[in-house]
């Protein structure tokens, strides 16, 4: 046993004594404790708190009597579940919904197709250009989203847009990028052109942590690159894809910076496009705190279901395709 | 450890390009590939080439010229850019820089804290710990938001820079990564063999296991700068002072104020191009300490 240089804790009046195996362990065991506790103030403070006081306020709401004016005209009194009910049967909630979900139906394939193909490329051989174009499909990640939102918007816009000055030369048709059902694409541009590079590096990250054995033997027996990518690296890489899924779904789901951005540019985008955007308008547009806590927690709720439900489907699949 | 810069030699690759051996059915270059990769640095870059070139015109030639075709006013622009508001923009630069070097430095530390404690140590509810913190990363960002301003407000801490700074500190994903880091470079046995000589946890934690995490931490660090400089949502409920607002939510007003005023177009435009030029210069130097191959290591484990 070495000598103690220091005074193990918690021990007084002895000084210079070795550091028993109980000292060292109840010294190991407190310690995690210690070093968890920035987190878990923290935690406490801005995580558990607001979402217990968003869940509270989503159970009240305001009673106003009479013409609401003097100070005891609006108490706060207890609603039940009428705030979950309204917010279910609020139209505008509905719609922001259907029209997220639309949003990402488009999104997620769109964004993980592109990442998937351009890892493979990247990986493939011969490939020319790999590091430069590698940091250039990267490059969007480090542009805020507002800052995205903002560029793309004027490259929608008729008077300043080359796409427009193109098709006036062609004489083709002018579309309106920014109402109907191009405004879904124009935004759904934006977070496929913001998410592509991140998702690449992930899943092309892990393409390379596969050793290049495996494809020796595939390649020795004549498979092609083709047939390499479907049949090996794709499945190789199946866990990289699922969680680049699952964080493109729960971005998806909380879509507000691009949407709002565009406002200015557009009056087509309504101040409760998405159901976040609705939350926002709830609680700051109309002053509506009850309505919008649990509007809040709705969204919290749906997507806490939606995001394991696609977990556990995916390790399902993937014990399913292990125990084959 | 690779990095966004290290390329995984293939011995196949770079074949001695310009000599003519092997079948000749067989390419050199893979087109396909290479074709398609640089269609997709096209399209990433067609808006940032775009906002460079735009940020040259003045405001007539904005609307008037070919998109593509410079302009000649950017020294014009910058300096009404400079004098907008007795230069309200570098107020707002500073004050990213601020959020997003302090912030991230914060969640850095608390991250390597949280990451080490999870990755070495075995103790009751280490799990439930690590899985309730997690689930923090699911947490749609209003729902935060909208209690966290209420309750800040009741501290008479809103529309301060403590607002947009505490809520960001903690970061799951950064405690999630650091975690995975930890248990990768930190090995048990030089943990052990620092009981042994009798050295506290708090000196075993600082003098041997966090130079051991540097690699990760810069990670993390950049994650989370890169996650407040882009943050919207939070100043945009906290902050009414202008003074107080970062770059992304300064440029929002401006292009706000823009939609009405299509002279200040050309403001938003160059605010917009110098609001990226640090970002990617960033990206640029720092691309080869990322060690994003955590982010499919942390898959398999």
């Amino acid at each position: 046993m070495t000598t103690a240089r220091r005074r193990p804790y918690g021990v007084k009046g002895a000084p210079y004594a070795h550091p028993s195996p109980t000292t060292t362990l109840r010294r190991a065991r407190s310690a995690p404790y210690f070093f968890l506790l920035p987190a878990t103030v923290l935690f406490l403070l801005f995580f558990a708190l607001p979402i217990g006081y968003a869940v509270y306020l989503s159970f009240r709401k305001v009673r106003v009597s009479g013409l609401g004016l003097g100070s005891g005209a609006r108490k706060e009194v207890w609603a039940g579940l009428q705030n979950y009910t309204d917010a279910l049967g609020d139209s505008e909630l509905v719609d922001g919904a259907l029209r997220v979900l639309g949003y990402g139906c488009i999104v997620v394939p769109v964004m993980l197709g592109l990442a998937l193909l351009f890892a493979l490329m990247l990986d493939s051989e011969r490939v020319r250009l790999a590091p430069f174009t590698r940091l250039a499909i990267f490059l969007p990640y480090a542009i805020p989203g507002v800052v995205a939102a903002l560029l793309w918007g004027f490259l929608y816009l008729p008077d300043v847009s080359p796409f427009y000055f193109v098709l006036d030369r062609l004489g083709l048709p002018q579309p309106d990028l920014l109402d109907g059902g191009p405004l879904y694409l124009a935004l759904s541009n934006i977070a496929v052109w913001g998410g592509t590079g991140f998702n690449m590096i992930v899943i092309y990250t892990s393409l390379q942590s596969i050793p290049a054995e495996v494809y020796e033997a595939a390649k020795l027996d004549g498979a092609t690159p083709t047939q390499i990518a479907l049949r090996i690296k794709i499945p190789m890489v199946a866990p990289s894809l699922v969680l680049t899924f699952f964080f493109s779904i729960i971005a998806t789901l909380q879509v507000f910076n691009e949407p709002t951005t565009l406002r200015p540019l557009t009056n087509s985008v309504s101040s409760t496009w998405s159901p976040l955007m609705k939350v926002y308008q709830d609680a700051f547009g109309n002053g509506d705190i009850h309505a919008a806590a649990a509007q809040a927690v709705i969204i919290a709720l749906a997507t806490l279901v939606l995001s394991f439900a696609f977990l556990r489907a995916a390790n399902r699949r993937q014990k399913q395709e292990a125990a084959r | 450890m690779s990095s966004l810069a290290v390329r995984k030699a293939r011995p196949a690759a770079g074949t001695t390009p310009g000599t003519a051996q092997g079948p000749p059915q067989r390419r050199r270059i893979a087109l396909v590939p290479t074709v398609t990769l640089v269609i997709g640095a096209l399209y990433c870059m067609l808006p940032v080439a775009w906002v460079v070139i735009a940020a040259t015109k003045s405001g007539s030639e904005l609307f008037s010229t070919f998109t593509f075709l410079p302009g000649s006013g950017f020294t014009e622009n910058i300096s009404d850019l400079n004098a907008y508001r007795d230069g309200v923009y570098w107020k707002w630069m500073g004050n990213s820089a601020l959020y997003a070097g302090l912030g991230a430095l914060l969640s850095t530390v608390v991250s390597a804290f949280s990451g080490y404690a999870l990755a070495i140590y075995r103790f009751r509810g280490r799990e439930t710990i690590f899985n309730v913190l997690l689930a923090g990363v699911l947490m749609p960002p209003v729902i935060l938001a909208v209690p966290q301003y209420l309750l800040l407000a009741e501290a008479n801490l809103t529309d301060s820079y403590l607002s947009v700074l505490l809520p960001l500190i903690l970061s799951p994903y950064g405690v999630y990564l650091a975690r995975i880091y930890a248990a990768a470079a930190v090995p048990s046995d030089v943990v052990e063999a620092g009981r042994m000589d009798g050295a506290s946890e708090w000196r075993i934690f600082t003098r041997v296991a966090l130079p051991m995490m540097v690699p990760g931490l810069v990670t993390v660090f950049l994650f989370q700068f890169v996650a407040v400089w882009n943050n919207f949502l939070l100043p945009y409920i906290m902050l009414s002072d202008d003074e107080k607002f970062p770059i992304t939510l300064g440029l929002y007003t401006l292009l706000e104020q823009g939609a009405n005023t299509p002279a200040l177009y050309t403001l938003v435009i160059t605010g917009a191009l110098l609001a990226v030029v640090p970002l990617i210069a960033l990206f640029l130097v720092i691309q080869r300490f990322w060690s994003l191959d955590l982010l499919s290591g942390a898959v398999k484990s």
